[in-house]
C-alpha cells in the first residue's frame, strides 16, 4: 500500500533530484574539458571552481538528500503497510529543503561561492550560501522526525515482532543522518554564517575542519543505505531468489549506524591540529566499517547465486550466466558491486594511516570516491527509480532496453573517467585544480589520462541525459503501470527475533553518544583549552 | 537468531582481513611511519613578528645536532622560499605555517605531505632517496591562483649537498 500523499512526496522530492542531478552532469563534463587544457578559449579558474562547487553541492546534497526523502516515504509507507505520519509535516520539510537549495544556487552559480562543496574556512562565500547550506539540512531533519516517529508507532503497535527490514534500514539512516549532520550544522550554524554576516571577525578553521570531519565521512553512508536497501529488499527477488539473511542484514545496517560515526579523522591525517592517537583511533574505526561492507558483498552475491541457481544454472560460475541480466535491477546491482569492490579498495589505500600520504589530495580521491558515490550509490539510485518510478507515477516504463543501455553506458564512462583519476593521483596531481600550469617534467605524464577522462566524461552526461529521458517519457507514457505494489524480497528461512537491544532504537543512540564522546570529545574540546589563534576571512 | 555456517565462515575471514590491514598499521608505526600530527598552534597575522617564521629565517637550516630542518611558509599563490636545495637519503623536518588560507602541500612520487591549516604549525619529517627536481605543489583548494601555487625543491646526493654546505654552514 502506497497512500497518495508518500507517492506525490516521493515523485516531486524526486523530480528535484534528477533535476539537479542532470545540471549537475553537465558541469560535470565541462569541467572534465577545462581541466585538460586541451582547449584555450575554455580555460578560466572563475568559472571552473564556481562549476566544481555547483557540482559537487548538487550530486552531494541535493540530490542525495531528496532522493533519501522521497524513497525513505515509501518504504515506511509500504513496508509498515501504514499512513504517512503527518504528511503536512513532510511537505514543510520539501519547502525548507527547496529553499534552502535555491539560496545555496543563487550565489554558486553567480561565482560568490566558489568555496568548493566542503567550504573550509577562511575563504568566505556569500552568507546566502551558508544559510542555504543550514536550511537543506534542517528540512531534512523533517524526515529523519517523521521516519523515526513512524518506526516507533509501529513498533509499540507490534510488540516483539522484528521490523521490516526496509523500514529497520530507513530508520537506522534517519538517526545516522541526524546524528552526523550535526557536525556541519555547528559549524554552519556557530562559526560560518555569523562569521559571513560580520557579526564575528574571525574563526578558527581548525575547529570548523574538525567539525566537518564529524559529518564528511558518515554522510558517504547515508547516501549508500539506500542503495543496500536496494540490493537487500529489490535485488534478490528481482533476481528471482529469495535474500540470504535477515538477521545478519539487520546487523550490516545496524554496524553501519554505529560504527561509521565516529570515524571521520582519516580525513584529517595530514592536519596538524589534531593528535595522531585520535587519528590512529578514527583509523582503526574506518576499518571496522569495512565489516558490514563486507557482509552486504557476502549476502548479495549468495542470494544472488541462489536466484541464478533456482535459475537452473550449474557448477562454480553457471549461475551467473543464468541471472536476469536484462532486468535493470539485478544488472544495476552486479554493475554497483564491481565498482564498490574496486571503490572499496581504493578506500582502504585512503584510509590507511601510512599509505595516505601519498595520495592524500591527488586525483585518485576523486576517483575513488567517483566509484563509490557516482559508480556503486548513483547506479542503485536509477535501478530504484527504474523499479519505482512506474509505481509513483502509475505509468509504465517507456522502454526496458533503453534502461539497460542507460545503466551499462553509465558503467562503461566511469570506468573511463575514475580509472585514469586513479593513475593521476598516483603520479602526484592534485585534486581541486583547473588546469595543468605546472612546468615540470613530472607533470608531462599527466597528460595522456586527460583524454581518456573526457570520453568518460562524454559517456556520462550522454548517459545521464538519457536517463532524463527515459524518467520524462515513463511519466508521459499512456501506459498504465500494472504492479502498483512494492514487493519486498523474502529471506530464505523466515526471520527470527533479534535480540532485544538490536531492535531498539534508545539502545543504539546509547551506543552511538558513547562512541562519538569517545572519539570527539577531547578533540572538539582542546580547542577551548589550548591557546588557538583565529583566522580573519579571505576572498577568492 | 539463525547465522548460516556459510555466512560464519566469511564473518571470519572478513574479521581476518580487517586485522590484517591493522596489523600493517601497527608495524608501519613501529618502524616510526605516522601522519604528521604535530599540535602546535601559531598567530598567522604576526608570522613576520615571531622568530621562527621571519622573513630572514626560511630555509634550509642545520641544527646543532646535525639534522636538517626546513622552515616554510605557505602563501598565496607559492611557498616561500621558492626554491630549496636539500639532501638525499637524509631525514628532513619541515616546518610549515599558513599566512592566509587553507594550503596543502605535496611532492609528486613522495610521501611529502601535509595540510597548512592558518593558525597551526604543520610538521612532517621524510627521506628522498631519489636526487632530482621536484615540484611542490599546492594540493588545496586555496583561491582562483591555486593551479599556479607551485614551488621547486632539488634534492641532490648527500656528499655534493655537504661539500656545497661546508663553507656557508647555511643555505
Ligand atoms: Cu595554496
Amino acid at each position: 500500500m502506497i497512500d497518495t500523499q508518500s507517492r506525490n512526496l516521493a515523485l516531486w522530492n524526486w523530480v528535484v533530484a534528477f533535476a539537479a542531478f542532470l545540471v549537475a552532469c553537465f558541469l560535470g563534463f565541462y569541467q572534465v574539458v577545462e581541466r585538460s587544457g586541451l582547449f584555450d578559449f575554455l580555460e578560466s579558474p572563475p568559472a571552473y571552481f564556481a562549476s566544481v562547487s555547483t557540482h559537487g553541492v548538487l550530486m552531494a546534497y541535493v540530490l542525495t538528500t531528496f532522493f533519501i526523502m522521497g524513497f525513505g516515504y515509501l518504504t515506511a509507507t509500504s513496508s509498515l503497510k501504514r499512513p504517512l505520519w503527518q504528511p503536512g509535516l513532510a511537505w514543510s520539510g520539501f519547502f525548507i529543503t527547496l529553499i534552502g537549495t535555491v539560496l545555496a544556487a543563487i550565489p554558486l552559480l553567480a561565482g560568490k561561492a566558489s568555496v568548493l562543496y566542503t567550504f573550509y574556512p577562511p575563504i568566505q562565500a556569500s552568507a546566502l550560501f551558508y544559510i542555504g547550506a543550514a536550511l537543506l539540512v534542517v528540512g531534512s531533519w523533517f524526515w529523519c522526525a517523521i521516519m523515526v516517529v513512524m518506526a516507533a508507532q509501529w513498533r509499540r503497535e507490534n510488540p516483539g515482532k522484528g521490523m521490516p527490514l526496509a523500514m529497520y534500514a530507513t530508520v537506522a539512516n534517519a538517526l545516522l543522518w541526524l546524528w552526523t549532520s550535526a557536525g556541519v550544522a555547528m559549524e554552519v550554524v556557530f562559526q560560518l554564517i555569523p562569521w559571513a554576516l560580520g557579526w564575528n571577525d574571525t574563526l578558527d578553521p581548525g575547529l570548523a575542519r574538525t567539525l566537518f570531519a564529524w559529518t564528511l565521512h558518515p554522510i558517504v553512508y547515508f547516501w549508500l543505505i539506500p542503495a543496500y536497501i536496494a540490493l537487500y529488499c529489490f535485488v534478490p527477488k528481482e533476481a528471482g531468489g529469495y535474500l540470504f539473511s535477515e538477521e545478519m542484514a539487520k546487523f550490516a545496517f545496524l554496524g553501519l549506524l554505529v560504527f561509521s560515526l565516529p570515524i571521520g579523522f582519516h580525513h584529517l591525517y595530514m592536519d596538524p591540529e589534531q593528535g595522531a592517537g585520535w587519528k590512529l583511533w578514527h583509523g582503526i574505526g574506518t576499518f571496522l566499517v569495512t565489516v558490514p561492507t563486507l557482509v552486504t558483498g557476502f549476502t548479495v552475491l549468495a542470494s544472488l547465486e541462489i536466484a541464478g541457481r533456482l535459475g537452473g544454472g550449474r557448477g562454480l560460475f553457471g549461475w551467473i550466466g543464468t541471472l536476469p541480466w536484462r532486468n535493470p535491477v539485478v544488472l544495476a546491482a552486479i554493475l554497483a558491486l564491481l565498482m564498490l569492490i574496486l571503490g572499496g579498495f581504493g578506500g582502504i589505500v585512503n584510509a590507511s594511516y601510512a599509505l595516505n600520504a601519498m595520495i592524500h589530495n591527488t586525483a585518485w580521491v576523486p576517483g575513488h570516491f567517483h566509484l563509490i558515490f557516482a559508480g556503486t550509490t548513483v547506479i542503485l539510485y536509477f535501478a530504484i527509480a527504474y523499479h519505482l518510478w512506474p509505481k509513483i507515477t502509475g505509468k509504465k516504463l517507456v522502454s526496458n532496453t533503453l534502461a539497460l543501455i542507460q545503466l551499462w553506458t553509465w558503467f562503461v564512462g566511469m570506468t573511463l573517467l575514475s580509472t585514469p583519476w586513479h593513475v593521476l593521483g598516483l603520479l602526484g596531481q592534485p585534486r581541486r585544480i583547473s588546469g595543468v600550469t605546472y612546468n615540470s617534467l613530472l607533470t608531462l605524464a599527466w597528460q595522456p589520462y586527460e583524454l581518456f577522462m573526457i570520453m568518460g566524461g562524454a559517456v556520462l552526461l550522454g548517459s545521464a541525459v538519457l536517463f532524463g529521458v527515459i524518467l520524462w517519457k515513463t511519466w508521459r507514457n499512456t501506459e498504465i503501470e500494472t504492479v502498483p505494489e512494492i514487493a519486498y524480497a523474502e529471506p530464505i528461512h523466515p526471520p527470527e527475533s533479534l535480540p532485544a537491544w538490536a531492535e531498539s532504537l534508545k539502545t543504539w543512540n546509547l551506543a552511538i553518544l558513547g562512541l562519538m564522546l569517545l572519539s570527539f570529545g577531547w578533540p572538539i574540546a582542546q580547542f577551548f583549552f589550548l591557546k588557538t589563534f583565529e583566522s580573519l576571512p579571505w576572498g577568492y | 537468531m539463525h547465522i548460516d555456517p556459510l555466512e560464519k565462515k566469511w564473518l571470519y575471514i572478513a574479521l581476518g582481513m580487517v586485522a590484517l590491514f591493522l596489523g600493517s598499521i601497527f608495524i608501519s608505526l613501529a618502524v616510526g611511519i605516522k601522519p604528521p600530527s604535530n599540535v602546535e598552534t601559531i598567530d598567522s597575522a604576526r608570522l613576520h613578528l615571531s622568530k621562527e617564521f621571519a622573513e630572514d629565517n626560511l630555509g634550509v637550516h642545520i641544527q646543532p645536532d646535525g639534522r636538517i630542518t626546513v622552515i616554510m611558509v605557505a602563501g598565496r599563490y607559492g611557498f616561500f622560499p621558492r626554491h630549496i636545495t636539500i639532501p638525499a637519503d637524509t631525514p628532513i623536518t619541515f616546518r610549515w605555517a599558513s599566512v592566509d588560507v587553507l594550503h596543502g602541500v605535496h611532492m609528486p612520487m613522495t610521501n611529502m605531505s601535509t595540510m597548512v591549516v592558518p593558525g597551526y604549525v604543520a610538521e612532517v619529517t621524510t627521506t628522498f632517496p631519489k636526487p632530482g627536481d621536484y615540484p611542490m605543489l599546492c594540493n588545496e583548494y586555496c583561491g582562483l591562483g591555486h593551479d599556479y601555487m607551485w614551488s621547486k625543491v632539488t634534492v641532490v646526493a648527500r656528499q655534493t649537498w655537504e661539500k656545497q654546505h661546508s663553507k656557508g654552514g647555511e643555505s
